[in-house]
């Protein structure tokens, strides 16, 4: 689609005390918009999953920007995918020249509370988030040879990433043994195999495309929910059948958004996707057909996922080393596939990338999957 | 004398004559798929023939972990058990464990339902849930 990414912008993902989630929404979009040399937009899209009413309003409130149509798009981890794909199409679609993106979160500590569960479900322990994640990882390892190694291989690659990424909440590279000597929190996921829900805020200009611009395109972006009956996928029903032939919502997205963008997994050279934790970017590198499926522990034994590798995964260093901030999670790796293909990304520059995919998943089930290229 | 107990939730199991329990589903014949806990409709179809249908109580693990930290909303005993159990009529179902040692279960063994105690309420009424156990030998030991 005929879509250019103008301008970029980003409230660094940690923890901030006394710093509102209005604030880093308004320290994101003001970046973007200068990037973009403060184009009038016609709306705007937020995405948040904790913010309250009218998150959105009171960014562009606190910056005299309202008037325009502004939605708040919630859609779990894949929030602002959703976002993006609700404004790309519209500036594809004709309505609109120039949409403004962004998402910011300032998400409770702990284990993530969701009202998406049922309260006797939370009362008889079954809504813990990483017991499912878990379940899952323990499911790979049983069908696809992955190892308690490999997902510290993950986590080993992705905080090396983020050590070069000022805007990360861990800058600190990690060794395979420190990762498997912290605690177990559910079998066979230890702590550091796991993401912080945190704070922050990303956004993205987006234009119709000028001939010869030079900018970023957004060559697809497809959000998709699950099919009922599989008992582990990010839906989280209390049953399901046997899910083999079940295609899960990450595969339903990166079908429709190759096809979208006319291109296929071979034609990528970076790929930011969803790591909650360990076992689910292995996971992703099956979904997103990065590999055949069972083959997503060779893959990374290959290195091609590392940087410097064939398809570098992960190298803003992903949710493992940045953190998750929900509404701002899917726009931050957008922000980092345009970096790479401008070639700004710094030590983190995957060498010559043309085209990137950005690839998040969460509760609904949502999935979405954007790509751009150069 | 026994003392007063109630179920985590109305309408997902109910206890039979010899004090075992038997979990509630739902059958939809038009989509002739079966779900747990009883919806209003057939949540493969929409169909809204859902029939009330009890479920078998053996089946085998398909997967398990422990869950180590209190979550927020439970206030029962941690560490304690958590995974899927597939049933024989082939359902995958969600379950607490009665054992909390990973380490101590095996894919594919044999699991039967029981009713489990998930905590005492303030004026002691205990909150009764299902859980699934190996089928032999002590509930809350390992596996042979």
């Amino acid at each position: 689609m005929d879509v250019s990414i103008t301008g970029i912008g980003l409230h660094p993902f940690g923890r901030f005390d006394g710093v509102t989630v209005t604030d880093m929404g308004v320290t994101a979009v003001r970046a973007a918009l200068a990037e973009a040399g403060n184009p009038r937009f016609q709306a705007a899209f937020c995405a948040t999953v904790y913010s309250g009413v009218a998150a959105g309003h009171k960014v562009l409130g606190a910056l005299g920007l309202t008037g325009v149509p502004i939605v708040n798009v919630e859609a779990g981890c894949a929030s602002g995918g959703a976002a993006l794909m609700l404004a790309a199409h519209s500036i594809a679609n004709g309505q609109y020249d120039t949409v403004l993106v962004f998402g910011m979160e300032k998400m409770p500590k702990g284990i993530i509370r969701s009202s998406f569960f049922e309260p006797w479900r939370e009362q008889g322990g079954l809504a813990v988030t990483p017991a499912y994640f878990a379940l899952r990882a323990q499911r790979l390892m049983r069908e696809s040879g992955v190892t308690k190694e490999h997902l510290a291989r993950v986590c080993v690659k992705n905080r090396a990433n983020g050590a070069d990424n000022p805007n990360a909440m861990y800058q600190k590279p990690t060794t395979a043994e420190d990762v498997l000597a912290s605690r177990v929190v559910c079998e066979p996921l230890h702590l550091h195999m796991l993401c912080s829900p945190n704070e922050g805020a990303a956004a993205v200009v987006l234009q119709k495309s000028e001939r010869g611009d030079g900018a970023v395109r957004i060559a697809a972006a497809a959000l998709r929910s699950h099919l009922p009956g599989s008992v582990l996928g990010e839906a989280t029903p209390m049953s399901g059948i046997d899910d083999t032939g079940i295609t899960p919502p990450s595969s339903l997205a990166a079908d429709a958004a190759y096809e979208e963008a006319g291109m296929g997994p071979t034609d990528l050279d970076v790929v930011e996707c969803q790591d909650t934790d360990a076992a689910r970017e292995l996971l992703g590198y099956e979904e997103l057909r990065l590999c055949e499926r069972g083959g997503s522990a060779a893959l990374l034994e290959s290195g091609a996922t590392e940087p410097g590798g064939r398809l570098p995964v992960n190298p803003s260093g992903g949710l493992l080393a940045k953190g998750e901030p929900l509404g701002a999670s899917a726009l931050g790796q957008v922000v980092e596939i345009t970096q790479q293909l401008r070639g700004t990304a710094g030590p983190r520059q995957v060498a010559g990338a043309g085209a990137g995919l950005a690839h998040t998943v969460g509760r609904g089930a949502n999935a979405a999957v954007v790509i751009l290229k150069r | 004398m026994t003392a007063a107990t109630r179920p985590l939730t109305e309408g997902m199991f109910r206890d039979r004559a010899d004090r075992s329990i038997v979990l509630i589903g739902g059958y939809s014949p038009s989509s002739g798929r079966t779900h747990f806990p009883r919806l209003a409709a057939c949540p493969y179809t929409g169909a809204d023939d859902v029939e009330e249908v009890e479920l078998p109580t053996d089946g085998t693990l398909w997967g398990w972990t422990a869950v180590t930290a209190r979550p927020p909303g439970y206030d029962g005993e941690v560490p304690f058990g958590f995974g899927v159990v597939e049933l024989s009529d082939g359902l995958r179902v969600i379950t607490r464990l009665t054992v909390a040692d990973p380490g101590a279960l095996a894919f594919g063994q044999p699991m039967h339902l029981v009713a489990d105690t998930l905590q005492t309420d303030e004026d002691g009424t205990a909150v009764v849930t299902y859980a699934f156990a190996p089928a032999s030998g002590d509930p809350h030991g390992s596996a042979a």
